[in-house]
């Protein structure tokens, strides 16, 4: 093995060791020795073992010392609760020659493969957890133990990479085509999913689970009776399975769903690998996914997905512009203004998280009881999916009431309103609220295109009027956006991202603007599309201009699970605040006087068509744009509102409208949001005259 | 109204004990928490006995001398958790000392013969290295004040001095002799692979090492030699007799047991090892404390209604050479009768402290089914500030072929 120098820039590696013992079989009831490696970075499981250069020159040290020992069998486990986290992926972002990438995939396999060709027999005890290159060591093995409560997976194709560390190569043949499509294309490309062990039990990943009390002793038993032929572990061969064109589609259908149907690389390229491991030799395979990983390696969409996973790992954690989490107030009771739906999900939310009162309020009695209701539903089907214990679900509906009055509200230290989007309505019930609550109560609004400021005019504390804005579905997207007035104080700020937190969702903190940042962006974006459509250009095309992109959704989908009149109410209030640039549709208009909810209808034999009640309202202009011209005015029209947005100082870093679009839009990573993307394409200089993020940053380094 | 029914006095028996390997204070077990030696022996005696339905075990006793940290949190209960018994099972701890394992069983034999109990864990930890003796212990100044006991009381060295000065004919040769035999014993058993059946293998993880399993104790001596003991320092008083060779070291280690009323145990179709006959726990001058099972061993052969020539076996706990002697020497047993500790004992193996007495009993155990010629064996040892713990058992094998 032939070590590798990082390239320049590079953080240092936390270097992974593996150290040697052996262990007597005879108390087994096996004979001779296991040599037990042990992967272990010092370090406690809040930094896992990782896999970089030096870490797998001291895995093939501690390989060839084993084998030295000539010991019956040689196994691998890490240190307490963690395996191994995989590569260590803080140095790919650094690679400039595609020939480092080449070498660092050759020296995983090269170190690797040892366990599958040295002869003995091998053993994977995968005491913790174990993603990607760190279940690929246990791949190369020759059996595989996994911890009762231990989590495992291929998060490559996730990040933008394939398990090229063996992964796609070894899993076909180990579990089969269908299995390994689960595990390498659709689990990661669901929200990179983990396997718990019974899955990958199940799915013939290891090939016995034990108690993590003493899943070490059990192991190295089941590893004597291995030795000793008092149990046999089956392999199947898979070669000539019937199921690899069907499984090989199947991934294939869901990597299309995933972005849109976009071909994106790295779901196209590890299905390829799959492909080929079926008739390939295992080398052969080695080498391919070593020249994949490289081609992924030094391309710009992989850059700009590292910079996307990091960046919202970061940002979960730390807030861009939060006061000092110390100024936040203590929050003992909430109040949610209104008890429709969206207020509902709200109580829900809080409720479930805060774990305090939440009291709610509408029009009249029997309202406010439908929303309470609503909720004591909710926690209750919770506890049928076995997803809350039945006394937890009546702790928190105890929690819960509503109300017609509001001087229910007395008490609360943070109210948030959900009722009609009309400012005047929610001026009057800001004013309303100022005489029941306590002068540092924050009152928070989930508006989501009126001004905020305006809300806290004529207050006696507008410092305390924040905006605190969710996206639907708000208990499963990540994002919120705290929109601080010119007068919010930092107290009331703090104690806003405090909630977030507790909510568990990802936060920007931004300028009260119209739209915020994610709306601001996808209506100016959708304004183009539907623009487009007006001038007289064929709503096919024009939906399908961005296809290639891999958004998750075409704009039309997009605007279906919208619904046009939450579409074109905020178009309009952005209009009137952003100018004209926002322009008012008038196929949105008809589409909303007339009714109809979607662009596309499902048709009687499931296809989906588009809605021929939607296209007989389109407003047909004679001035059609090829899907060319399409892409590139939508495009534009990001950066120019980007570069707009921040020269307003809506947010402060392009990284935060990134995030936004990553959490609040679901923008894929492989975009690095979006503004990696339009530096890429090199619409931001010709838009902006300049990029958005530093060449490196998301993208390879400038040659 | 209805009428109680007092419980009957029901047969104790010991099904089963299994240790993990001793190790030496802070060595092999450094990287190794109390509780988790304490579970793992308690899953591997409840692995060696799967006929045996978890939720049937009425209690859990496990004993410890120092009590707090890895060892506190009530270990009874805390441990049986960990061990994956099923939360309906209840469990409490321990503390007599070294003799924390053996009041475990001897206080669930209580209730079991009581009646209120059918079947049950006892067990006993201790881990030198992280608790080392003495360890957060605060005397009453009043127990010197007021001379309630001497110094030496209070340094379990110096009361195995006192022993020899009581008793000048026990010398430190004879000492030596003895300890010299307890290495060479432990040796031979290991080599006929008497001890490891009983040793439950142990992950034990060294951050510099890398984890690794223990499967035979760490302490033991082979290599020892007379002239090699003649040599050793005397701690404890400058020309005193008592030196670490012949005294058992400061060790890490757990052990469990299994005991049951004979009744509950052929219902279940579980084995029986030993079966309780009496015990008793005397008191002596906390100077000398290591006198204590000559007390405690009278007292229980009188509620036996036996006598010492009845007793066909002998596991004595070696804290100090001197001790056991003082014990034989009372008894007119031989130093070096083949009748008393067999395999070696705790000088050679280590003396985990809590856990020793449950150590006793499983070697008491292996000479029961070696020798079904025996009939009565007990187990016994000292115990600080002046005690001793005898427990008379019978040989379910007895009378059967060898």
């Amino acid at each position: 093995m032939t070590s590798i120098v990082l390239p320049e820039g590079a953080p240092e590696e936390v270097v992974t060791n593996a150290l040697v013992r052996d262990v007597d079989l005879s108390a087994f009831g096996a004979t001779g020795t296991l040599a037990l490696i042990t992967l272990d970075n010092g370090h406690d499981h809040t930094r896992p073992n990782t896999f970089g250069p030096q870490s797998l020159m001291a895995l093939d040290t501690a390989i060839t010392e084993a084998i030295s020992r000539k010991p019956a069998a040689i196994a691998i486990t890490g240190k307490p609760f963690i395996f191994a986290a995989g590569a260590d992926l803080s140095a790919l972002s650094f690679l400039s020659d595609r020939s480092q990438a080449v070498a660092i995939g050759k020296l995983g396999h090269d170190v690797f493969r040892r366990l599958d060709e040295c002869g003995i027999p091998t053993f994977a005890f995968i005491n913790g957890l174990a993603l990607g290159g760190g279940l690929e060591v246990g791949l190369h093995c020759k059996y595989r133990t996994l911890s009762a409560t231990a989590f495992t997976g291929l998060p490559e194709v996730f990040l933008g990479l394939v398990p090229g560390w063996g992964g796609a190569t070894i899993l076909p043949q180990l579990i089969g085509p269908e299995k390994a499509v689960q595990v390498i294309i659709a689990n990661a490309l669901n929200n990179n999913t983990m396997m718990k062990a019974k899955d990958a039990l199940a799915l013939g990943v290891v090939d016995s689970v034990f108690a993590p009390a003493d899943f070490l002793e059990k192991s190295i038993a089941f590893a004597a009776s291995v030795l000793n032929g008092s149990q046999k572990i089956e392999r199947v061969d898979y070669t000539n399975d019937p199921s690899w064109d069907a499984a090989l589609a199947t991934g294939r259908a869901i990597a299309l769903k995933k972005f849109g149907g976009a071909e994106i690389a790295s779901p196209m390229k590890a299905l390829e690998l799959m492909a080929a491991s079926r008739t390939s030799t295992r080398g052969a395979g080695f080498d391919a996914e070593d020249q994949t990983l490289a081609d992924l390696t030094m391309s710009d969409p992989l850059r700009a997905s590292l910079y996307a996973f990091n960046l919202i790992q970061k940002k979960r954690k730390k807030v861009e512009g939060a006061p000092k989490a110390a100024l936040a107030r203590k929050v003992g009771k909430v109040g949610v203004v209104g008890a429709g739906l969206m207020a509902s999900q709200l109580a829900l939310l809080l409720v479930r998280n805060l774990k305090c009162p939440v009291v709610m309020t509408d029009i009249d009695q029997e309202r406010a009881d439908k929303g309470v209701a609503w909720v004591k539903n909710e926690l209750a089907k919770l506890v049928e999916k076995k997803r809350m214990s039945a006394e937890s679900a009546s702790r928190l509906a105890l929690l819960v009431s509503g109300s017609a009055d509001q001087n229910v509200f007395a008490g609360c230290d943070f109210v948030i309103e959900a009722i009609f989007e009309e400012l005047s309505l929610k001026q009057e019930l800001f004013k309303k609220l100022e005489k029941i609550v306590s002068p540092e109560c924050v009152l928070a609004t989930n508006t989501s295109s009126l001004s905020v400021e305006k809300m806290g005019e004529g207050l006696e504390h507008p410092e305390r009027v924040v905006g605190f804005h969710f996206f639907n579905p708000v208990a499963i997207m990540p994002l919120l956006e705290i929109a601080r007035t010119s007068k919010t104080d930092d107290a009331t700020t703090a104690t806003a991202v405090n909630i977030g937190k507790e909510l568990k969702k990802t936060m920007i903190i931004c300028k009260d603007a119209p739209g915020f940042v994610v709306n601001r962006l996808l209506t100016r974006f959708m304004g183009e599309i539907t623009d487009a459509v007006d001038e007289g250009t064929s709503p096919e095309v024009a939906d399908n201009a961005m296809r290639s992109i891999g958004f998750p959704m075409s704009p039309f989908e997009l605007l279906g699970l919208v619904g046009p009149g939450v579409g074109l109410h905020v178009a309009k209030t952005l209009h009137e605040n952003l100018g004209p640039r926002y322009r008012i549709s008038p196929t949105m208009e008809a589409m909303v006087k007339e009714g109809i909810k979607t662009f596309y209808i499902k048709s009687e034999d499931g296809s989906v068509v588009a809605n021929p009640a939607a296209l007989a309202l389109i407003h047909k202009g004679d001035s059609p744009s090829t899907a060319e011209q399409v892409r590139l005015r939508a495009l534009k029209a990001l950066a120019e509102e980007a570069r707009m947005m921040l020269d307003e100082g809506v947010v402060s870093t392009p990284a935060e409208i990134d995030l936004c679009m990553l959490m609040g839009a679901g923008w894929p990573m492989h975009l690095g949001g979006i503004l990696p993307f339009l530096d890429r394409e090199g619409i931001s200089d010709s838009v902006c005259g300049s990029r958005f993020h530093p060449a490196g940053v998301a993208s390879l380094p400038s040659k | 109204m209805k009428v109680g029914t007092m419980a009957t006095q029901a047969s104790v028996v010991l099904v089963d004990a299994v240790r993990t390997p001793f190790g030496k204070a802070g060595s092999m077990y450094a990287g190794t928490r109390a509780d988790d030696l304490m579970v793992r022996a308690m899953r591997g005696l409840l692995e060696r006995n799967p006929q045996l339905p978890l939720d049937q075990i009425d209690d859990v006793a496990i004993a410890a001398a120092t009590q707090t940290g890895d060892q506190g949190m009530n270990l009874g209960r805390s441990a049986s958790l960990l061990a994956g018994l099923p939360n309906t099972v209840p469990g409490y701890s321990v503390d007599r000392w070294c003799a924390g394992a053996m009041t475990a069983v001897t206080t669930l034999a209580g209730s079991i013969a009581m009646g209120s109990c059918e079947i049950a864990i006892a067990g006993g930890v201790e881990h030198m290295g992280n608790h080392p003796i003495g360890d957060g212990l605060d005397p009453n100044p009043r127990f010197l004040a007021e001379r309630i006991v001497e110094q030496d009381a209070l340094a379990m060295g110096a009361t195995a001095e006192r022993l020899h000065d009581r008793f000048p004919h026990l010398t430190k040769e004879r000492a030596d002799k003895f300890a010299l035999a307890s290495q060479m014993k432990t040796a031979q058993a290991y080599a006929d692979g008497k001890i490891q059946r009983d040793l439950i293998p142990t992950a034990a993880r060294s951050a510099e090492l890398g984890w690794g399993i223990a499967t035979v104790d760490e302490p033991p001596r082979p290599t020892t030699t007379l002239e090699g003991l003649s040599t050793l320092k005397t701690p404890f008083r400058p020309a005193g007799r008592v030196t670490a060779g012949n005294s058992s070291g400061l060790n890490d280690g757990a052990t469990a047991a299994l005991l049951a009323s004979e009744a509950k145990a052929l219902e279940l179709g579980l084995p029986i090892k030993a079966r309780m006959v009496t015990f008793a726990f005397a008191g002596v001058e906390p100077e000398v404390m290591g006198y204590g099972p000559v007390p405690s061993t009278i007292k229980a052969l009188a509620k036996a209604g036996l006598s010492i020539a009845d007793i066909g076996a002998f596991e004595v706990n070696e804290a100090f050479a001197i001790q056991v002697l003082a014990f034989l020497d009372h008894f007119g047993i031989a130093d070096d009768d083949p009748r008393v500790n067999p395999y070696g004992g705790a000088i050679a193996v280590g003396h985990p402290l809590a856990s020793s007495g449950i150590r006793l009993m499983l070697n008491l155990a292996r000479t029961f089914e070696e020798k079904p010629d025996v009939r009565y064996g007990i187990t016994t040892m000292c115990i600080g500030l002046g005690m001793g713990g005898t427990v008379i058992w019978e040989n379910p094998h007895f009378g059967k072929k060898a």
